[in-house]
């Protein structure tokens, strides 16, 4: 049972040459680059475009600002769901609460002006956000069914209450802030993704109530014997992603200048995707906001690109859910 | 070599070696955690290893198992050369692993569990949930256990639980078994039906690798131990030849005075007014009528067996599980718990039984860790200040010595010991002054429990009320001024520690001779 060293050169000999390759992957651990693989990725993809699709507009000043203008509304509802799932939940609801809340904001307008259209749209997703935390923080039920049953009835009460017909909104003054105008030189819109994106990131971030949700979602039960009450951070993240949808709806309302209860129709999964792409754990207890807006806007740039490039609706389809996958794979933890 | 020549405790004389780790070295991120260690287990035996905090025990033994490379060194089995490159290979070699966080699926019975992914198939390929069941009992019967393979996991106990792990091993043909902490989790006469099973296991040449703190079980079953430390190996011996003191020492690498024995404390003790009273205390089939006082600056010990009601009890002191009938007085004022915020708001902690469970958040930095119940003192406005919440947690790491490279690394890569620190260092953040604890110091090395009961005893010095749950009779004799016995739910005895002259004695108070 001797314990004699084995034939061949002693370790501290091997060792040597390993040193440069393995510092040099601990440096390439060491960056984490993972975690930033949207930024690169955005950066990557926008190159690619500007270079093949260069001389058919792309990097125009118009077309930038186009990206950035389909990507406001689902950036702004990702906020939203970067909240929910970081807290290790799901909503599918939000595509069609935003829908629901176009139609009840115009048709409250038409009949009683624009600041009940306003209080109308907020007011369906402080009524569906509660709805929804109720069921999931209080009956333990999964949000994942709970939304998905709210999808159909929101978009279900959405076409049920305008007979499916589009609702349209003549106050000027509504549609000029919400979406349809500018501020100043700047598109409304972008305004308000800015407004919710800054807002999202120092919620998240930087406060007591962000630091519990990243909790919640992370352990739960570790959270619950930290003094955070689950419950209520279950409840409130449903209810902050309602009604974020709502103003997105409300925005969708403004700038079509109607209320319709397609408007956000599918809206969910291109938010979750956004979330997902933009590093936030489909499994909580991670999450940015930042990250998110990348996404949205990472798959703004792909939508956009590949129209620039000719390609047709089925084929844009194929090569987005293409790179979508491609990204989430890179960009997967350990 | 040669004490261990001539040692080969007879039972182990001419064996082969059924493992042999030569020269393993490892690091991580350029940090040495394994220098060339020599490592060898014989056909049948039974081999202790052991070794303080990211001492290298767990990595020596992941490498065994596949899931690291190694980054110089060999390892035979039976005499031959293998590349572990994974969890299947090691498995293929006859690795077996029982872990210590366990690896079944609780929704599956036994019988699935111990075939899953190498289900018999009948014709059209599917499976055969007769023959996996005639195959689990099988392994059951070979065992000498009874267990009923149809049985659904997650009705089951944890002894069970274990069995289950060891059957799935053996059947997938294991020869060399790692056991980590296995009877962290079992009552007595589990653990004594396990060291049975170890026993028969290693008559028919099945080598076990066994890893414990628990000195005592080391002797009772072990042949040999190696003893790693700062990640070389310190000294492999057969246990007829070294002395409890000398594994402690090999294991805290200096010697350590009188901390596993009791300090008379200069306490507050009966002139303490009671801090925490228990009134009648009822909830649920396991809470039954408890009543109890904890005064400022004392350390009440509460023992008893699994299920006696202990975890119950401080759940429901933590308003973690609602009381039925009876109150608990905080310094005179009754509480009314609602959940664990309330709990905090009154001025108690508790460290959970569970650290990975319900103490940490294992993903999140350990300085994220141990600001989760402070986030309200770093509060700047509506905002988070991050500058105090950095200061807050390098002074909780200061003032509990955890050893931790970066603050802002994941909790999960610490040692268990270093991690049950920090959830401990959480908990003193929020100043408390009632302080329950559910075994402090499960699955932490000899010499990181030394601190916690040094620490334990300081905090009730400066006037905390300690209420402390451990299975551990020496340790809970170690510290306590009082002893309370639980059986049943309810208080059976309540004892001064001077009435209680060793843990013999409390052993049988508590199994109710």
């Amino acid at each position: 049972m001797s314990t004699t060293t084995g034939p061949g050169p002693g370790p501290t000999e091997t060792s040597a040459p390993e040193v440069g390759a393995r510092s040099l992957t601990g440096l390439l651990r060491g960056l984490d680059w993972r975690r930033y693989i949207i930024y690169i990725g955005f950066v990557v993809v926008f190159m690619v475009f500007a270079v093949t699709l260069g001389d058919r507009g792309f990097v125009s000043s118009n077309n930038l600002l186009n990206i950035f203008r389909q990507a406001a509304t689902i950036s702004i509802i990702a906020v939203g769901v970067t909240f929910v799932i970081s807290c290790a939940e799901i909503d599918l609801s939000v595509g069609s609460v935003a829908g629901l809340a176009s139609v009840c904001t115009a048709m409250a307008i038409s009949n009683w002006g624009i600041v009940a259209g306003i209080l109308a749209g907020l007011a369906v997703g402080v009524v569906v956000g509660a709805i929804n935390g109720t069921l999931v923080s209080m009956l333990n039920i999964p949000s994942f069914l709970v939304t998905l049953g709210m999808l159909g009835m929101a978009a279900g009460v959405a076409q049920w209450i305008t007979g499916s017909a589009p609702q349209p909104i003549l106050d000027d003054t509504y549609n000029l802030i919400f979406g349809g105008g500018n501020f100043g030189p700047v598109p409304g819109l972008l305004v308000w993704m800015a407004l919710f994106v800054a807002l999202g990131t120092v919620v998240l971030a930087k406060t007591r109530f962000g630091r519990q949700v990243l909790a919640t979602g992370g352990n739960r039960i570790a959270a619950e014997f930290s003094g955070v009450r689950t419950r209520r951070i279950k409840f409130q993240v449903m209810l902050l992603s309602a009604v974020v949808a709502s103003v997105a709806g409300m925005l969708y309302a403004g700038r079509l200048e109607s209320g319709r209860f397609q408007w956000g129709a599918g809206d969910e999964l291109s938010a979750i995707a956004a979330v997902i792409l933009g590093g936030t754990s489909l499994f909580g207890g991670y999450g940015t906001v930042i990250g998110t807006l990348f996404g949205s806007l990472m798959i703004s740039l792909i939508n956009n690109g590949l129209i620039l490039a000719g390609l047709e609706t089925s084929q844009q389809q194929v090569v987005r859910g293409a790179i979508i996958i491609l990204a989430v794979a890179l960009g997967r933890r350990k | 070599m040669s004490s261990e020549e001539s040692a080969a405790a007879s039972r182990l004389e001419g064996r082969d070696a059924a493992v042999r780790m030569r020269g393993i070295s490892k690091s991580f991120d350029g940090v040495r955690v394994l220098t060339d260690v020599d490592f060898e287990v014989r056909r049948g035996e039974v081999h202790a290893l052991a070794g303080g905090n990211g001492a290298g025990k767990s990595t020596l033994m992941k490498i065994l198992q596949g899931v690291y490379s190694l980054d110089a060194g060999e390892i035979e089995i039976d005499g031959q050369p293998v590349q572990l490159s994974s969890i299947q290979d090691a498995r293929a070699a006859g690795i077996g692993m029982v872990f210590q966080e366990f690896s079944l699926v609780p929704t599956l019975t036994v019988a699935q569990n111990i075939s899953l992914g190498v289900e018999p198939l009948g014709r059209a390929g599917l499976i055969r949930d007769r023959e996996a069941v005639r195959q689990a009992r099988a392994v059951f019967a070979e065992m000498e256990v009874d267990v009923d393979p149809r049985a659904v996991v997650g009705d089951l106990g944890t002894a069970y639980w274990q069995l289950t792990e060891i059957a799935k091993a053996l059947s997938q043909q294991a020869r060399v078994l790692i056991m980590d902490e296995p009877t962290a989790s079992l009552a007595k006469h589990e653990a004594d039906a396990l060291f049975e099973l170890v026993g028969r296991l290693t008559q028919r040449g099945i080598s076990v690798i066994y890893i414990s703190h628990r000195m005592e079980e080391v002797y009772r079953i072990a042949d040999r131990i190696t003893i790693l430390r700062d990640g070389r190996r310190l000294l492999t011996k057969p246990l007829t030849e070294v002395s409890p003191e000398e594994i402690v020492q090999g294991i805290v690498g200096k010697e350590i005075e009188g901390q596993m024995s009791y300090l008379q404390r200069n306490a507050y003790g009966d002139v303490g007014e009671p801090v925490l009273e228990l009134r009648d205390v009822t909830a649920g089939p396991r809470v039954q009528g408890i009543s109890f006082q904890v005064a400022r600056g004392e350390i009440v010990g509460l023992a008893g067996l699994m299920g006696s009601g202990r975890t119950e009890l401080a759940r429901v002191l933590f308003g973690i599980d609602p009381i039925r009938s009876g109150s608990i007085v905080v310094r005179g004022v009754e509480l009314r718990l609602q959940g664990p915020q309330d709990a905090i708001r009154a001025g108690i902690a508790l460290i959970p039984e569970d650290r990975r469970a319900q103490g940490l958040i294992l993903d999140h930095s350990v300085r994220e860790n141990l600001t989760l119940p402070l986030l309200g003192r770093m509060r700047r406005g509506p905002l988070l200040d991050d500058r105090k919440g950095r200061a807050l947690a390098r002074g909780l790491i200061e003032r509990f010595r955890v050893k931790v490279a970066d603050p802002d690394r994941p909790v999960r890569r610490l040692s268990g010991g270093n991690q049950q620190k920090v959830v401990i260092a959480k908990w003193l953040g929020t100043d408390p002054q009632i302080l329950v604890m559910d075994e402090p110091t499960a699955g932490v090395d000899i010499g990181t429990k030394n601190e916690i009961l040094a620490a334990i005893r300081s905090l009730a010095d400066q006037g905390m009320a300690v209420l402390m749950i451990s299975s551990e009779y020496p340790e809970l004799l170690a510290v306590s001024d009082r002893v309370v016995v639980l059986r049943d739910g309810r208080v059976h005895r309540q004892m001064d520690r001077a009435e209680i002259p060793d843990e013999n004695h409390l052993q049988l108070v508590v199994q109710g001779a």
